[in-house]
């Protein structure tokens, strides 16, 4: 008898059909990394789904024990390492919060325009390894693959001249940033902006009436609005699903009230309500970068200045939790500092491992096929997941 | 409903709760109390959001279970905490009334030893099913060897 | 091709004496690289014969060139150097036309990036993988994680590099190391594949310089 608790373990009756076993093991094309789903199989359709991860687990939580708070950011990246701005920035958030650091408004929002840069060039990976996983290795998917990387290497050009490094950066510190923007940056940014429009736009055209994509994305892997917040996801799922929560605007954060941007909803709940939600949040998120390169003001970039991993910063005795709008969801860190260099207890909520609990619930009765396509939608990380 | 009205209904409710702060409302209660705590934040405060579950090793004092829980609609946010005690390593589960608490709570179980009462599959997630130890309690050692691996 | 009957040695950690003994299983190349002892006699036989060097190594210079033309790679992404790998396959720095085409099964590969954090849960399945590419086949490893365990190499669960599991080629740094030096990296094995010789005698490693 499936319970909504026990989904691994279906037990239907014997409908006198062979039930087939397969796994989609850890190295597979459209896995999104190391992720094990061991499928039960009646034809075509899948019953059951165990949902095997820790292929990746790093360790981070007993390794944040034994680095001061200077030295954890750069590894902290190392979660959600496809936006791993989003990810750093909730572990300096929560010392910030038990230490009551300020952060200068220079600071803020280059912490902002670091931070929405990056959700656009998490969204166009997402875009392209999903069109590539529903359309084929070679040929037919490899078109929107090649296209957004394509763009996501401008995005990494800024962050290259900005921070020194592409994909995995020490940008964020406790009680700040730790570089400045270069002299041109600025206008390279908007031109980037204005560029990554106008190919959103060529996109959209390429899939919006597509029907091929339209019948493999249109009702699968529908999630309810009760699943949805009981199990916990968020970020662009749980918004596919009808229930307007966006960290940006119910905890704003590092000055995001100052800038006037839309969240959108969708109440659908299947892949395709998260697809609009995601494009939409690519413009709303290159309408906050422009607003934020508008009125970017002068100042200190960091209230602790010079701090590199020698140096010590102690945070006093006391607890947080801090969370941010990541690219996949919240992704919060709770934090409980004891007065030395090192952390008692850092607990780091993925938003990859709360969205990836809800697959045994929605995955039994699609075909196979829709298991890649769900996955995708899904976007799990897996730096997030097993941490 | 503010923090004020969340901490004072829930100081009617649970009079053993020691409840503190604004966002997130912090409430201890003794473990007896876990699974009452959450039906009552889920449904009488429309706690529908369950964020996170995990547990803090406080050597001597023994193990403590935390839990967040959200409003989004009203913007509270909980967080729920109980003390084990010293020597304890058994907790009921909230698996009936949240259902993400099911992979937080086999996370805790393979990180701490902790055994949830109650839990449905109650294994290891992260760590091999043949693992020994539980890591994330301060006597274990981090650099931990495991021939012929590290 | 007379199949040789290959000694089964199933290596089991409690075998050996020490690290340095598993180690050097593992830096030893399986028996199966070796062509056939047929084979083998025949083309000794041409090479030392008087003027018979000529044909050889001109047949090994060609047959090197189509294989190092050709290093089909498996899909094989860990962690965060996955995306840096993509990032090598996709539009700005083409690996096709190097002649390497991403191959998601291992048994039509010739290479494997392992790219990422190695785990002690994941390791088997690297193995397994491993194993099911046919020879000649070759291992770079990318990344600091896969080199040598990297920023997490004091985690209880994180192999210290990739090299305890499989035997590896070409070792590329960085965290993660960017495109440009993958692409050296492979560049670097294309150099090595060219000096793979008709016994499977593969080139001495680069000698180390103190």
């Amino acid at each position: 008898m499936t319970t909504a608790a026990s989904p691994s373990r279906v037990e239907l009756d014997y409908t006198g059909s062979e039930r087939l076993t397969m796994n989609m093991g850890p190295q597979h094309p459209s896995a999104h990394g190391v992720f094990r789903a061991i499928l039960t199989l009646e034809g075509e359709q899948v019953v059951g789904v165990d949902a095997v991860i820790g292929y990746l687990h790093r360790c981070h939580e007993k390794l944040a024990e034994t680095l001061t708070y200077a030295q954890y950011p750069s590894i902290a990246s190392k979660t959600d390492y496809v936006a791993a701005m989003t990810s750093e920035f909730a572990y300096v958030r929560a010392a910030e919060m038990i230490g009551k650091i300020e952060v200068p408004k220079r600071a803020q929002y280059l912490r902002v325009i670091a931070a929405e840069l990056q959700r656009v060039a998490s969204h166009l990976l997402w875009l392209g390894t999903w069109c590539l996983d529903m359309g084929g290795a070679l040929g037919g998917g490899a078109t929107i693959f090649l296209y957004c990387i394509r763009e996501r290497e401008l995005v990494l050009d800024l962050f290259e001249s900005l921070v020194g490094a592409r994909l995995l950066y020490g940008f964020y510190q406790v009680g700040g940033v730790r570089y400045d923007i270069p002299s041109g940056w600025v206008e390279k940014c908007r031109e980037t902006v204005d560029l990554m429009d106008r190919r959103i736009d060529e996109y959209q055209r390429m899939l919006e009436e597509n029907p091929f994509f339209l019948v493999r994305t249109q009702g699968v892997g529908v999630i309810s609005r009760e699943l949805a917040q009981e199990v916990g996801i968020s970020g662009p799922l749980v918004r596919g699903s009808g229930v307007n929560y966006d960290i940006r605007r119910t905890d704003p954060y590092s000055s995001y009230e100052d800038f006037d941007f839309r969240v959108p909803v969708e109440t659908g709940g299947d892949c395709h309500a998260r697809y609009r939600v995601r494009m939409v949040e690519f413009r709303e998120s290159l309408n906050i970068v422009r607003q934020a390169l508008d009125r970017l003001p002068e100042g200190p970039i960091s209230s602790r200045p010079g701090l590199k991993s020698v140096a010590q910063i102690r945070i006093p005795k006391g607890e947080a939790y801090a969370r941010v709008e990541g690219a996949r969801g919240e992704v919060g860190c709770y934090l409980i500092a004891d007065g030395s260099a090192k952390p008692y207890r850092m607990k780091w909520r993925g938003a990859s491992f709360s969205n990836l609990a809800v697959l045994p619930h929605i995955i039994p009765g699609h075909k196979v096929a829709d298991v890649v396509a769900i996955m995708g939608s899904v976007d799990p990380v897996f730096g997030e997941v097993d941490r | 409903m503010t923090a004020e009205e969340v901490r004072t209904r829930i100081a009617e409710q649970f009079p053993g709760a020691q409840s503190a702060g604004d966002a997130p409302v912090t409430v201890m209660v003794p473990a007896d109390a876990w699974v009452p705590l959450a039906r009552f934040a889920k449904e009488t405060l429309g706690c529908l959001f369950f964020s996170f579950l995990s547990a803090v090793d406080w050597k001597e004092e023994g193990l403590e279970v935390i839990a967040k829980v959200d409003n989004v609609d009203a913007g509270i946010s909980l967080l729920l905490k109980t003390r084990l005690g010293s020597g304890v390593s058994a907790c009921p589960s909230l698996t009936d009334v949240y259902r993400g608490a099911n992979w937080m709570e086999r996370e805790c179980y393979d990180m701490f030893g902790i055994r949830f009462e109650g839990h449905p599959d109650l294994r290891r997630i992260l760590l091999g099913d043949d693992w020994e130890g539980h890591p994330l309690l301060k006597s274990y050692p981090v650099d931990a060897p495991h021939p012929p691996y590290r | 091709m007379a199949v040789k009957d290959v000694p089964q040695i199933v290596p089991v950690w409690r075998n050996f004496k020490d690290l340095v003994e598993w180690e050097q299983l593992h830096q030893t190349r399986p028996e199966g690289d070796k062509h056939s002892d047929l084979f083998v006699s025949l083309t000794e036989g041409i090479h030392n014969f008087p003027g018979g060097f000529a044909l050889t190594t001109v047949a090994d210079t060609f047959l090197n060139w189509a294989r190092k033309s050709s290093v089909w790679p498996v899909t094989f992404g860990l962690a965060c150097c996955a995306i840096e790998m993509m990032a090598t396959f996709a539009s700005r720095f083409d690996v096709e036309r190097l002649g390497m085409v991403p191959w998601a099964s291992p048994r039509h590969a010739d290479l494997m990036i392992v790219s990422g954090t190695v785990t002690i849960k994941m390791a088997p399945m690297l193995k397994r993988i491993y194993d099911q590419m046919p020879d000649p086949k070759w291992a770079v490893s990318m990344g600091s994680c896969a080199n040598s365990g990297g920023p997490f190499r004091h985690g209880y669960h994180v192999v210290k590099g990739v090299d305890r599991v499989i035997p590896v080629d070409v070792y590329v740094p960085g965290c993660p190391p960017p495109p440009e030096s993958l692409l050296n990296g492979l560049l670097l094995l294309q150099d090595q594949i060219a000096h793979f010789q008709r016994t499977g005698r593969r080139a001495e490693p680069t000698p180390k310089v103190d």
